[in-house]
Parts: structure tokens; C-alpha cells; sequence
């Protein structure tokens, strides 16, 4: 057992539903006590979803208990496929409903019988996996499961697209900031010339699936969902895919290189020479005119951001990618990059050497904020915990990955990825700082926050005695940084054993660390 | 008169998981912490559904059960006195409540059987509740909570009876402003109240025995009620629910009736009350509501809305007890023959795929509803209201009448604001889609 408050990523069965969810007429049936279907509510509250979200419970009380599902999962499939009309029924055990040890799989194959539509049990360890592992899971088994069909059917599409063409993969329901990350990936491949052939899972239909392998290569922007499915396809369909996330103005150039490499290698006759040419001078046009983020990372502005500290939080794939714009395309200085992704916790190592001093995987939120409170950085760049974590300490937070709530999930087009994803990025990062002349000018008349030290003494420990001049002097410093110089000087004053703050101590202890 | 009628459908419903009620009762018993034993998924749920609260540092945590919990290779007595312990060392809380989950259930924890010994080594009450979705619905789990807790209640009051009347517990977790109000309406008819079940400090438990009176002002509390009945032989008076002026004026008359005492001035505070809300019931008058059902308060708010004269379809409900609703039920019949309008279908147990269907052919003017259907109704030209603000509002006694009515003509008043710019956005045209499904 363990005490928890609160976690980064949820239990297996919200990542099946994901997938499930974002398919075009696929439903999912879990197999859980009645409140289990709180799914519903976070799809139907975050994305502001029109429609009814395609996932039903089949409860599970005490009578179930007693007498084990019998019929009621098969009738419970069953009247879904008449009502619904769905192409494909998956069913997901729930933490509860796994120690049950119920076949669902006679179930699942009994309930498929009668079917048209076809009926899968989603194959995931509710006590070793998490959401995305299960999601990356559960994506790639409904592949496997189509495309192997469709092998002994003979009707898979082998024959590549005459122009270049891609499959996106990965793209799901509740992703952070996905939809519009979509919308400028589709604009970036139509740029290079290159079809989006299948987007899976978002609004694809399953009957469809047979035509992924005409795509000349997969493209998985996220790690999180889709790198397995993209090996799958590699292993059995000898598709090369692209797991470059094009998040920041570096890695959209490397990933739209290795896209030119991958298009070279499958169209041989091609000319590469243009093809090279086309490609490069696109990336120089992007990066020099069209995104501002270039130009803005060299202006006076943002010279006063150099150095400055920050912290990264967040999945594998939005913690990585910020760390390195911080630290190669923004001058900022990384104490910490972390993630939550303990699973892919080797990639994120090799992908942030070098680009900050320490790394931190951790699922626990409690080391995170401690890891915060002992660097004390200007700002945060994590997810909503972070963000609270930030309010806790008066340091600002700029949210760059789930988990995340409504506020995350906004209207207007906010992509991360591509070259508009470098302008909104760059905006994020700059309004988390202070401004910079705003920060000169309250250092220099001493802060507009006129509110009494008094209130900060009350909430910390009472060894410590501050004369009236010391206080006096504290007043003195903008609020901003204020709990933070007074928390060094007093660690000072405690390692020097004085109990008596005076204005000088003050002053020693920001010599002796520059605090 | 014609009677209720009551039909269960199959109980495909949503709700929200009992264990949510560690999010009010631990802000209610102010020195109490809650622990919830069980996996991912109910952490998951708690974080998700009590949003900012969470960080606030909350009185309550998970204990999450990993593999090794489930395969029986740790043992739980020793897993949950550490973590105990920890709980004492960090937040030192008067009581822990232990919340046993569906997952302590199946694998069979012996919640019970560990509390009192944990209790005596680490010298701090343990209160059991198994508020699970095998066996309950959202405010259900208050419910095995306060069951739980009638046991720690003393059974002798060291305080001697200072009223003429014999000692009267009202049970039921209501915000502090609640309790002041209620005691307040039935100190004007000289009744005092002895104690609630709960208090905001565990140690203020009320006594329970053999002369203690006790009534409920949640409609969810039959189990407290049966406890309170079956263990302390207290007479638990049966009166509708303090919802709405009616409710509360009968309510407290069923109290005085107790008491033989003739209630004063309570026909006029309710006539003043009604008057007050004059402009709110001008909205809601002559319209149609339907309860798809999640928070056992729908008969009491459907007898309040008709009384407003409104119109209600159905009463969709978790779970009903007709014994300890059984005065409510009453209310619900009368004001349907006062108000002439026909009795609604009251469904148990509802499913929520035939509800839609039914509400696609009603089309109710609102619809009162879970978030998993509120948006998608509204995507199909039906009002809807959250029900669970009706849990997290202050709906209880007479001042609190505002309150419901707010809640209820919200989205008729968003409506009307919407509607005087309805052409420009040529709404009219789209109404074909209107409940088609896809």
C-alpha cells in the first residue's frame, strides 16, 4: 500500500477508453461497480464534447458478486451492437473488475458470435501498466487485429500511394492540446507535399484500417500513444516511421529531415537533389520569417531572460521537447527537467543531457514540489499540479502537459506542435516570467507590494527573531522575491547560529549566496 | 387518490462513486482524516471529481492497494498501521475514517476485524465505512459513514436535558450555516436541538438511547436511520425532508407533532417565503422537468418544483426506501393533488440509454442530470441542470429556498438571455438535428 494524494497519470482503463472513444463508432463497455464510468464526465467536461461518449458500464454490484456476470456482460454487448449500430465493441475490465477473474474472453468470443459488429477484450494489467501504456496497448491490439483480419481476407491495400503519404498516429481523446496540434501537422506534411493518408485513432472509422500500409511512412508525434503500433507496422508491413516530436523550432527541422530521408529511401527515382532543396528551403523560410519565435529568441526582450532559472515538469514527450527549446532556442537555464513517465524514463535521460543540471523521474507530486521549493526557480513549466505547486510558492507556472484541467483545453488554436507551436510556446514562456523591465523598475523603487512582512511571518517557524530594521529592509524587496530571501537569510542566520535578523545579517547572507 | 407508481429498470445508470463523500465530510468534521483504501481508479475518480480541492492540503488520502496487496503477498494489518502511523505523525486527526472500496470487498479486507487493533496501538479512533459502487450510489456513501459512526456515539449524555421536551438528534451532514438555521427554526417553535450526527468535532458525537429522538434531513440516510433505531432504540421521527419552504414547514411541524407541542407562525413564514421568490417562480411556472436520478434528493426536489408548479415526468432515483422516505412520499402525493397535476413515474435503479429515449419523445423543458449527459442534451436542444449541485449547494430550510430556485432557473434565464440573439445565429435551421443520435 501506498498514501496518495493525487496522481500524474490514471489507472489502465481510461487509457483503453481513450482509444476507444476517439474511434469513429466504437464502443466500449467496461466491466465496473456502478461511479466507475467517471470517464463520461471528464470527456464530456474538458472537451466540451457535443456528443454522447460511447462507453457504457456493465455494472458490477453484489449480486454479480454472488453469481458471477453470467449473462449480463454477452446482453450487455449484445444490446449496445443493436442500439448503436457499432462497428467494433470493446470490452475493459476495471482494477475491480480484473481480481474478479471472470473470463471476460467467453464473454468477449460468445457476445461475437451473434455480433456483426466485432467484439474485443482489451488486453491490459489494470496493476502494472498506466493510462498511456495502456492507450499505446490498446491501439496497437485493435491494429493487429484488423490489419491481421484483413491479411487472411486479402484485402489489405499493400500498394503505395503514388504521391508520398503518411499515417498519424497517436492522435486521442483528452490529449493535451491535440486537436490543434492536428490541425498544424496536416498544414506542415501539406507544405512538404505529403498526404495524411489514415489519421488513427481520432474520427477514424476501423473499416479503414486496411489502408494504412499504402502510407509510404508513420509519423507518431507523441511517445506516449502509437510507438507501438508504429513497430508493428515496421515489423510486419517493413514501414519506416518518424518519432521525432516536431515540438520547438530544432526538432521540427530534424523531424521534417528525417520525413525528406524516409521519402528519399522509398521513392528512389525521384530526383533528391529538388527534393532536398524543397525541403531545406522550406525549414529556412519557417524558421527565418514565418514563425516569429526565431526573431523573438534574439531580440532585446528576450535578452533578459537569459539565465534565467527555470524548472520542467511533465509526460515524456512535452517535458523533453521544453527543456531543449528552453535551453538551446531560449538561452533559459534548466535546473530540473523531469517527468512522470518512469516507463520511458531512459529516453528522457538521453533526450535532456545536457540541456539542464538535474533530472528527476518521479510519480510522486510531493517530490516534485520539494525538488521546486529547494531550487527556487523564477518559473515552472509543468502540469496543473505544478501549477498549484507554483501558486504555493509564489513562483509562476506555464502548463505545457496533462494532467490538466478545463482551462487547458482551450477554444482558440493553441497548437504546441510545428512552427505556430514555437510562437505559442514562446508567448507561454515569456508571459510565465516576470517582464523584463517591469522586473528592473520594481527592484529599483522597491516593488509595488506594500503589504506588511507581518502576514509572512505567521506562517513560518518562530526561532528566529527579526529586528526592526531587518524588517524594515525586507519590506524593501519587491514581494515577488521576498519569502524567498527571507527563507535564505534565515537558513543563513540558522547555520551561523544567530537568532537576531538585523538589516546587517540580511545583507551577509545575500553576499554569502547571493540570494 | 391515485398512488405512485415505482418501476426498476436494469440500473445502467450514471452516478458518482459513494467514496466521494469524504469530500464533504472531511471538510464537516473538522479534525477528522479520511483514509480511502482502495486502487488507481477510485484516487483517480477523487482527484478528477473534487478538482481544486485537492490541493488545499486535503484531510483525506488513498491508500492505493498495489499487486502485492492484492495477491495477499503483504500483509494489510501491517501495511495499514504504517501508513496509520504516518497519518498520526503528519496531521495528528482526532478520528481516521477507513473507507473501504469495492477492491477491500472483493478481495475481503478485514476492515472490521483490523480497526480496533490498529485503533488501540496507535491510540486513535477508527471509524469503518465500506462505501462502495457494489453496493451504493454517490451520497450513499454519508450514509455508511454516518452508520459507522451511531456506534461511537455515547450512549449516556454527560450534560443534564435543559429542555421540557426529551433530547432530539437530527442526523445528516450539513454546512455549519445550515445547522445554525435549522436550530434556529425550531428554537422559534421552543424546541431544542440536542446534537447532530455529525458534528464538526468528532468528540461532540451526540448521545444516543432509548429517549433520544432523532430525524434526518437528507433523504440517503436510511442505514444511519436503522442504526440509530435498531442499536440505540432511539424513535427516529418520520417526517419529509427540510427541502423547499413546504418540506421545511413540514418538517418541523412533524417534529412539534412529536412533541405535542402547536406549532406558531409557521404557515406565515412559508406564505413570506413563497411571496419572496415570486420572480424565480414566474420563470419556472407551467414547465416540464424530468430527474434522470443520481443523489437520492430527487423526491423531495420533485415535490418541491411541483409545489413551484412545475411538471415533472419522471423521478429517476439510485435507490428508494419507501419506509424511511415514507412521509416524504406522502408530501409528494398530496401536493400532486393540490397542484392537480398527475403523479410522476418515480424509476429505481434507472437505465440511463432508455431515459434519453424517453426524453427524446417528452422533450422535457429541463432536464436534471449527470455531466456525462449534460452536454451532449444540451448539443440536442434540451435544458439541462448538474444534479450534483444540488449536493454541494445549501438547499436545506426555509432561507435556503433562494438557493434551489437559483440553481434550478439558471439554465431557463441563460436561455432567455441566448434567445434574444437566437436569430442572428439562425438556430432555426439547425433543428433537424435535434435529438437525432448521431
Amino acid at each position: 500500500m501506498k498514501l496518495a494524494y493525487w496522481m500524474y497519470a490514471g489507472p489502465a482503463h481510461i487509457g483503453t477508453l481513450r482509444i476507444a472513444s476517439s474511434f469513429t463508432n466504437v464502443h466500449a463497455i467496461m466491466h465496473a461497480p456502478l461511479g466507475d464510468d467517471y470517464f463520461n464526465v471528464m470527456r464530456s467536461m474538458l472537451e466540451r464534447e457535443r456528443d454522447f461518449t460511447p462507453v457504457t458500464a456493465s455494472i458490477v454490484d453484489r449480486h454479480v458478486l454472488a453469481r458471477g456476470s453470467q449473462e449480463k456482460v454477452v446482453e450487455n454487448i449484445r444490446r449496445k451492437e443493436q442500439d448503436e449500430k457499432s462497428d467494433l465493441v470493446i470490452v475493459t475490465p476495471t482494477c475491480t473488475s480484473s481480481i474478479l477473474q471472470e473470463d471476460l474472453q467467453n464473454f468477449v468470443d460468445r457476445a461475437s458470435i451473434e455480433s456483426v459488429g466485432d467484439v474485443l477484450l482489451a488486453d491490459v494489467n489494470h496493476y502494472r501498466v498506466n493510462e498511456l501504456q495502456a492507450a499505446d496497448r490498446t491501439l496497437e491490439q485493435i491494429i493487429r487485429f484488423y490489419l491481421e483480419r484483413s491479411e487472411l481476407q486479402k484485402t489489405t491495400i499493400l500498394q503505395k500511394t503514388t504521391e508520398p503519404s503518411v499515417n498519424i498516429i497517436g492522435l486521442s481523446t483528452l490529449g493535451f492540446h491535440a486537436q490543434h496540434d492536428y490541425r498544424e501537422l496536416k498544414r506542415l506534411l501539406n507544405d512538404l507535399g505529403i498526404k495524411v493518408n489514415l489519421v488513427i485513432p481520432d474520427g477514424c472509422e476501423v473499416s479503414t484500417l486496411k489502408k494504412l500500409p499504402q502510407a509510404w511512412f508513420n509519423l507518431v508525434p507523441y511517445r506516449e500513444i502509437g510507438l507501438m503500433t508504429a513497430k508493428y507496422l515496421q515489423k510486419n508491413f517493413s514501414m519506416p516511421y518518424v518519432s521525432t516530436t516536431p515540438i520547438g523550432m530544432i526538432d521540427t527541422a530534424t523531424c521534417i529531415r528525417e520525413i525528406r530521408h524516409i521519402v528519399e529511401s522509398v521513392n528512389p527515382n525521384k530526383s533528391n537533389t529538388n527534393l532536398t532543396s524543397h525541403f531545406e528551403s522550406y525549414i529556412e523560410l519557417q524558421t527565418r520569417f514565418v514563425t516569429n519565435s526565431t526573431w523573438f529568441s534574439r531580440s532585446i526582450d528576450c535578452q533578459n531572460l537569459t539565465g534565467k532559472k527555470a524548472v520542467v515538469f511533465g509526460d515524456a514527450t512535452h517535458a523533453a521537447s521544453v527543456t531543449k527549446i528552453l535551453a538551446r532556442e531560449l538561452g533559459i537555464r534548466v535546473i530540473c527537467a523531469g517527468t512522470y513517465c518512469r516507463h520511458d524514463s531512459d529516453w528522457f535521460r538521453e533526450q535532456v543531457q545536457g540541456f539542464c543540471d538535474e533530472v528527476l523521474i518521479t510519480e510522486n507530486h510531493t517530490h516534485v514540489a520539494d525538488m521546486i521549493s529547494r531550487t527556487e526557480p523564477s518559473a515552472i513549466f509543468g502540469t496543473q499540479m505544478e501549477r498549484h505547486v507554483g501558486k504555493r510558492f509564489d513562483i509562476p507556472c506555464g502548463v505545457i502537459s496533462a494532467p490538466v484541467h478545463i482551462q487547458s483545453f482551450p477554444l482558440g488554436y493553441k497548437p504546441f506542435i510545428g512552427y505556430e507551436g514555437t510562437n505559442q510556446i514562446a508567448d507561454l514562456v515569456y508571459n510565465s516570467f516576470t517582464l523584463g523591465m517591469e522586473d528592473h523598475l520594481l527592484e529599483f523603487f522597491g516593488g509595488h507590494d506594500t503589504k506588511s512582512v507581518a502576514l509572512l511571518n505567521q506562517i513560518e517557524e518562530n526561532d528566529l527573531n527579526w529586528s526592526e530594521d531587518g524588517m524594515k529592509e525586507l519590506q524593501q524587496i519587491p514581494g515577488f522575491v521576498r519569502g524567498k530571501v527571507k527563507r535564505n537569510t534565515e537558513k543563513f542566520a540558522r547555520e551561523q547560529g544567530i537568532t537576531e535578523i538585523t538589516k546587517q545579517i540580511l545583507y551577509a547572507a545575500k553576499e554569502a549566496r547571493g540570494a | 387518490m391515485k398512488t405512485t407508481t415505482f418501476v426498476c429498470e436494469t440500473g445502467n445508470y450514471h452516478t458518482f462513486c459513494p467514496i466521494s463523500c469524504v469530500a464533504w465530510l472531511y471538510q464537516k468534521i473538522e479534525d477528522s482524516f479520511f483514509l480511502v483504501i482502495g486502487t488507481k481508479t477510485c484516487g483517480y475518480f477523487l482527484q478528477n471529481a473534487l478538482g481544486v480541492m485537492i490541493f488545499a492540503e486535503p484531510r483525506y488520502a488513498m491508500a492505493e492497494l498495489e499487486e502485492g496487496d492484492i495477491s495477499g503477498n503483504l500483509k494489510d494489518y501491517l501495511e495499514l498501521k504504517r501508513l496509520c502511523l504516518q497519518i498520526k505523525q503528519d496531521r495528528n486527526p482526532k478520528v481516521i475514517v477507513w473507507i473501504g472500496t469495492c477492491t477491500t470487498d472483493i478481495i475481503k479486507t478485514d476492515l472490521e476485524g483490523i480497526a480496533p487493533r490498529i485503533e488501540t496501538e496507535i491510540d486513535i479512533p477508527i471509524v469503518v465505512a465500506r462505501a462502495n459502487g457494489l453496493d451504493h450510489a454517490f451520497t450513499q456513501g454519508e450514509d455508511t459513514v454516518l452508520a459507522a459512526m451511531v456506534h461511537r456515539c455515547p450512549e449516556e449524555s454527560t450534560e443534564k436535558n435543559p429542555a421540557a421536551h426529551p433530547p432530539l438528534v437530527l442526523f445528516g451532514s450539513v454546512p455549519n450555516t445550515v445547522v445554525t438555521q435549522l436550530n434556529y427554526e425550531l428554537e422559534q417553535q421552543g424546541i431544542t436541538v440536542t446534537g447532530w450526527l455529525p458534528a464538526s468535532q468528532y468528540g461532540e458525537l451526540p448521545a444516543l438511547n432509548k429517549d433520544v429522538f432523532a430525524c434526518g434531513v437528507n433523504p440517503f440516510l436510511s442505514r444511519t436511520a436503522t442504526t440509530i433505531t435498531r442499536r440505540r432504540n432511539c424513535t427516529v421521527i418520520r417526517a419529509p425532508f427540510p427541502i423547499g419552504p413546504d418540506g421545511t414547514r413540514a418538517w418541523v411541524e412533524s417534529i412539534c407533532d412529536v412533541f405535542n407541542i402547536s406549532p406558531i407562525g409557521l404557515k406565515e413564514r412559508e406564505d413570506q417565503i413563497w411571496k419572496s421568490v415570486e420572480d424565480y417562480l414566474d420563470i419556472i411556472r407551467g414547465k416540464s422537468v424530468f430527474f434522470m436520478g443520481d443523489n437520492v434528493f430527487e423526491i423531495a426536489l420533485a415535490r418541491f418544483l411541483i409545489r413551484c408548479g412545475m411538471i415533472v415526468y419522471e423521478i429517476g432515483i439510485p435507490y428508494m426506501d419507501r419506509r424511511f422516505q415514507s412521509s416524504e412520499l406522502d408530501l409528494l402525493e398530496k401536493t400532486c393533488y393540490e397542484m392537480g397535476v398527475p403523479l410522476p413515474k418515480i424509476v429505481e435503479k434507472p437505465d440511463n440509454y432508455q431515459q434519453l429515449q424517453r426524453i427524446r419523445s417528452l422533450h422535457p423543458d429541463l432536464v436534471i442530470t449527470g455531466m456525462a449527459h449534460a452536454n451532449p442534451l444540451e448539443a440536442r436542444g434540451i435544458t439541462t441542470k448538474w444534479s450534483v449541485e444540488f449536493t454541494f449547494t445549501q438547499i436545506h430550510g426555509f432561507s435556503n429556498t433562494r438557493e434551489i430556485l437559483e440553481l434550478v432557473s439558471r439554465p431557463l434565464r441563460r436561455n432567455k438571455a441566448l434567445n434574444a440573439s437566437k436569430e442572428w445565429f439562425n438556430f432555426e435551421s439547425n433543428q433537424e438535428l435535434v435529438l437525432s443520435n448521431k
